[in-house]
């Protein structure tokens, strides 16, 4: 009885004490060295592997910090600032300072003003159906609808609105990791700087289309009429020959343009509502709609932000 | 302008078949099998055989609707198909909550927990008759004996052409002795012997399977080479030994060789997509079957043998693929 | 036994309506829209200004490089302007757009040239011809003709192949001009034989033209270097590398060119542009497009200017039958749905093809039932479901591995998936992608 019991004692401590060694030795044997500072850097990022940052996820983005002498190149867009600030004091080393950024779509042909002259049939991707043509509506530039923007985006800041048929960007989830814009087939989406309100005043049209030809396929398409460049104080719209471009950097938010675009392509977000009477003969229905939309818009922002502070 | 103009990227013409097209031809190619079946076992076989496919569409709708929350895929012909071939796999004597608790594992384990249609490793018939046979020994291997027209449900019991071979040669009998025991190749081929429902008839089936190659569904290659090698293998056994090997003729046409070769074995979903995959399956499933049959325990092991060639399906088709054209260089694997 | 390519194929409802059809003129257009981009290769380089009054046949488009294409004005006119119309790719593309001068009557003059036989010019003269003449491959892929005629000094091309195998459905353009030029398109071989020193060429016409073989046999007659082989019906028989397969038995090194086996394959309407190119130096300016469709009153082939929009066309054959859903340039295999009517006729438009309600909807895509009609169809020996799926989960490394870039495009596989999966548009979409990732590799 005791032997047995002593037997099966040996046996499983000399089990344990070979697998120790070997343990011991191959572990000797093939370590493989890493850089501590790499685990470090890789705690601070944001740990999203979103990509964003050109490397395929925060660990490989973490082992290029480390061995690239200079990093001011190197960005991670969803930590910002402060982690990148962070990334600095470990490796002592230089980094660039970048203006937080937030996507936005440059695209407001909904199914009410671009209306569809083809339907097509095949895989729903935007990729797919922007190699067989220009798109189920007459305007080769705007949003094709198919949402791989949506289907990319790692943090849930996107979905297609359900009446519109385009992408809406929630910009408080929005982290600016570009995903987004590399996914589109037409470059739709346009990184934008973030201010503390998120005010931005953008055109929101592609369309190089002659006037003539953009306004048919689309109610709200610059026509490129350069109204907006000339009431612009601050040389902030930048024209080709049938489209708008308003610079953010020069632009200042003063809304003029906003009101002289007689197609209501350029955009303003989360204004507040102007006091300023409003001759509301001259404004067309869908200029109604899209303030009604803004301030609904603006409204619910305000209520999701009163709720996360609370 | 009524409706817009569709646009798509070619080819814009698509050929008449469908899946369902597909299936349905499998379900005609069944018919004649059926029909001999409900010959020999009366109305049991039809009782079988509707408890298996309604329970099979049952299942299926129940898990789609309220396990999986997807579309429910009943009408595509899939689920009555794996209720047939089930129920072509059972005695006709078995109980009936046997045949549902066949159907369920079928339906709900082999295949709607790999994902559905197209997506299961394994045939979900098969699985089931195996389930069953592994649970219930005594329900699976009592056969009721074929009486003609025997249209009463308590048939007398009896055993399969290859289970009374496998218990004689065990107590030391020699297959001259045996033979006298066991119904003539005619008999086989025309289904007037006792076995699972569907596989009496052997030449019912064959006049379905030739139905299924003539309608493009399967390919010649799985079948025929199955039943070659097998063909070959128990010939050489036999030739051998005839005292204690079956002739090639018993070996084919019983047990369900010919069921196992045209309708489960060629399972679109779980055997190889090319042609040589095809073969290579094919002869792994003739080889397991006869090793089973001859030296294991079970005088059948046809299913046995399908389900475990279905494992090996995904490294065929990856070390198995078609010849490139203009690629002269042999593949380096092979 | 009829020759054929060993592996895969389909054979889909013919549908040649219009083979009995005599090929007819359609009135000249008022204004033609002459698209810069209509070959394979750089797109070519504008030479007018708005308001330029051109003569018939003059250039308008210069070669803008080697693989590039002179573009010739089908009509004489003025140019109104240079203007960004749609074409068949379902984009905006730069196109010259001419008004017809209605007064000029080389616009009308119906053009009689008859047969020449004599070849006077030598070897330089006709690639010259060849090149100034903007001929491309009209079979629809488009590829600069001259291209393909330029040998380097060390090649071992000893066989011409002509390609009248038309294996598209309902198309019958090429069927109808071997039948009413075979003369012509017989010297028009000729020429290229002389021009490229070759001393075989073989005609390659599937079965389903037995009077066109008949006929091209007679004019082959006295010309013992040239033989007509009858081929068994198949799709995609028309493809270059299938066609060479069957004829020859050579395989196409993947990768390569048909050069690479001693074979340089021509359309039959090339040949014959050919012809018309060195014998009268006339440029490409219109060819044969077959209008057709189950529900059209009079589907028809016709010469048509190129530029010609292809509402002239359908108002030509009765309009639009009631019901109509889709209208493609080209075959229903190969061809591509276009947007609207306003679409010009290009060099590559061999037909067109008007599709009704039940015929034109796609059906909704299904689990694969790995019934492998995929692989067993397929004439590049690929496996299509493993394509779209590597596609679609966008592993394009292994894609590449897989020989996605040998894929044809024939569409076979989409034909015959019980499970209507769209098994092309996947693969046609991560060859794309292959394509721009090796491009960037390099």
């Amino acid at each position: 009885m005791s032997d047995s019991v002593l037997n099966s004692v040996f046996l499983l401590v000399s089990l344990g004490v070979i697998a120790a060694i070997i343990l011991y030795v191959v572990s000797k044997k093939f370590y493989v060295y890493e850089n501590p500072l790499i685990g470090d850097v890789n705690d601070i990022l944001p740990a999203a592997n979103c990509g964003g940052c050109g490397s395929p996820g925060c660990k490989a983005f973490a082992e290029k910090l480390v061995d690239t002498d200079d990093i001011s190149e190197l960005f991670c867009p969803v930590g910002g600032n402060d982690v990148m600030k962070q990334v600095s004091e470990i490796l002592g080393k230089e980094v660039a300072e970048k203006d937080p950024t937030v996507a936005v779509v440059l695209c407001q042909g909904g199914c009410d003003v671009r209306p569809k002259t083809t339907i097509y049939q095949g895989p729903r991707t935007c990729a797919i159906s922007a190699m067989v043509y220009g798109g189920e509506t007459d305007c080769q530039y705007g949003c094709l609808g198919d949402g791989d923007c949506v289907a990319v985006c790692d943090f849930g800041a996107m979905h297609m609105d359900e009446n519109t048929g385009l992408p809406v960007i929630d910009t408080d989830k929005c982290t600016s990791c570009e995903a987004c814009v590399k996914a589109c087939p037409r470059d739709i989406i346009e990184m934008r700087p973030r201010n503390k309100r998120d005010l931005k005043i953008f055109v929101g049209c592609l369309n190089e289309d002659k006037a003539g030809i953009a306004k048919k396929a689309c109610d709200v398409a610059c026509i490129g009429c350069s109204k907006c460049e000339d009431i612009c104080p601050k040389d902030a719209v930048i024209m080709t020959d049938t489209l708008a471009y308003i610079d953010p950097v020069a632009c200042t938010l003063c809304r003029k343009c906003v009101e002289v675009c007689p197609t209501h392509s350029i955009i303003e977000t989360n204004f507040p509502p102007k006091k300023v009477k409003k001759p509301k003969d001259v404004k067309t229905k869908a200029k109604k709609d899209k303030a009604e939309k803004v301030t609904a818009d603006t409204a619910q922002v305000k209520s999701e932000k009163t709720q996360a502070n609370a | 302008m009524a409706d817009p103009i569709i646009i798509s990227a070619s080819p814009h013409v698509h050929s008449a078949r469908t899946s369902k097209k597909v299936m349905y031809d499998v379900l005609y190619a069944l018919i004649p099998a059926f029909l001999v079946s409900i010959y020999v076992f009366g109305i049991s076989a039809l009782i079988l055989t509707s408890v298996a496919i309604i329970s099979c569409i049952v299942f299926e709708y129940l898990i789609q609707k309220y396990l999986l929350k997807t579309e429910i895929t009943i009408t595509d012909g899939s689920a009555l198909i794996t209720g047939i071939l089930l129920a072509f796999n059972l005695p006709t004597n078995l109980p009936i909550y046997m045949i549902i608790v066949g159907s369920l594992i079928a339906i709900g384990v082999a295949k709607l927990s790999f994902g559905g249609l197209g997506y299961n490793i394994f045939n979900p018939a098969l699985v089931g008759r195996v389930f069953l046979l592994v649970c219930f020994p005594v329900q699976m291997t009592s056969w009721p004996t074929a009486i003609e027209n025997n249209l009463s449900i308590d048939a007398i019991t009896g055993e399969t052409t290859l289970g009374i071979i496998k218990e004689g040669l065990m107590y030391g009998e020699t297959m001259t002795t045996i033979s006298e025991r066991i119904p003539s190749s005619m008999e086989l081929l025309l289904g007037l012997t006792s076995g699972s429902a569907g596989e009496m008839s052997a030449l019912a089936l064959l006049l379905g399977g030739i139905f299924l190659i003539v309608r493009k569904v399967i390919t010649w290659h799985i079948p025929v080479t199955i039943i070659v090698t097998m063909a070959i293998m128990t010939g050489i056994f036999w030739l051998v030994n005839p005292e204690l090997y079956a002739s090639p003729i018993i070996h084919i046409l019983s047990g369900g060789a010919i069921l196992g070769a045209f309708y489960m074995a060629t399972d679109l979903v779980t055997s190889p997509m090319t042609k040589k995959g095809m073969v290579i399956f094919a002869v792994g499933i003739a080889i397991i079957t006869v090793v089973i049959r001859l030296f294991g325990a079970y005088p059948e092991g046809i299913s046995f043998a399908i389900l475990i060639m279905n494992a090996f399906v995904p490294l065929i088709d990856k070390y198995f693929k078609p010849r490139r054209f203009g690629n002269k260089i042999k593949s380096k694997i092979i | 036994m009829l020759k054929t390519f060993p592996k895969g194929g389909i054979h889909p409802e013919e549908n040649k309506i219009t083979s009995s059809k005599a090929i007819k003129r359609i009135p000249v257009p008022k204004i033609v829209y002459v698209p810069i981009a209509q070959h394979i290769g750089i797109p070519s380089e504008i030479i007018v200004e708005k308001k330029d009054k051109v003569e018939i046949g003059q250039v308008i488009a210069k070669s803008g490089g080697f693989v590039s294409s002179n573009i010739h004005t089908p009509v004489a006119g003025t140019v109104t302007k240079l203007d960004m119309i749609v074409d068949s790719s379902g984009y905006k593309k730069q196109c010259i757009v001419i008004r017809t001068d209605q007064k000029n009557e080389s616009n009308f003059e119906v053009p009689d040239f008859p047969l020449k036989k004599e070849i006077t010019m030598d070897q330089k003269d006709i690639l010259q011809h060849i090149t100034d003449s903007g001929i491309v491959g009209l079979g629809g892929a488009t590829f600069p003709s001259h291209v393909k005629l330029d040998l380097k000094n060390d090649n071992k091309v000893d066989c011409l192949i002509i390609n009248g195998v038309e294996c598209e459905p309902y198309l019958t353009a090429d069927h109808r001009l071997m039948l009413e030029k075979a003369e012509e398109i017989i010297v028009g071989i000729q020429i290229l034989m002389h021009a490229l020193h070759i001393n075989k060429a073989v005609i390659g016409i599937e079965n389903n033209k037995k009077d066109a073989i008949a006929v091209l046999k007679e004019a082959t007659r006295d010309d013992k270097r040239i033989k007509v082989a009858a081929l068994k019906v198949k799709y995609p028989q028309g493809s270059e590398k299938q066609l060479i397969k069957a004829i020859l038995k050579r395989e196409v090194p993947k990768g390569g060119l048909p050069m690479d086996v001693g074979v340089i394959v021509h359309n039959v309407g090339t040949i014959y542009a050919i012809y018309q190119a060195v014998q009268y130096d006339q440029p490409l300016i219109e060819r044969v497009v077959t209008v057709t469709g189950k529900n059209l009153e009079n589907a028809s082939n016709f010469w048509v200017k190129i530029g010609t929009p292809i509402k002239d066309l359908v108002a030509e054959v009765g309009g639009l039958p009631e019901g109509t859903r889709k209208i493609v340039n080209g075959g229903p295999m190969m061809g591509k749905a276009i947007k609207n009517t306003d679409v010009p006729v290009t060099k590559g438009t061999s037909g067109i093809l008007v599709i009704s309600e039940e015929e034109a909807s796609r059906q909704e895509s299904k689990n694969c039932i790995r019934c492998g009609q995929c692989v067993f169809v397929c004439p590049m020996g690929l496996e299509p479901h493993l394509l779209m799926n590597l596609s679609e989960k966008g592993l394009y490394e292994r894609l590449s591995d897989e020989d996605v870039m040998t894929c044809i495009e024939c569409g076979s596989c989409s034909y015959v998936c019980p499970s209507h999966r769209p098994l092309l548009d996947y693969i046609r979409f991560g060859k794309s992608i292959v394509k721009k990732l090796n491009t960037a590799k390099n």
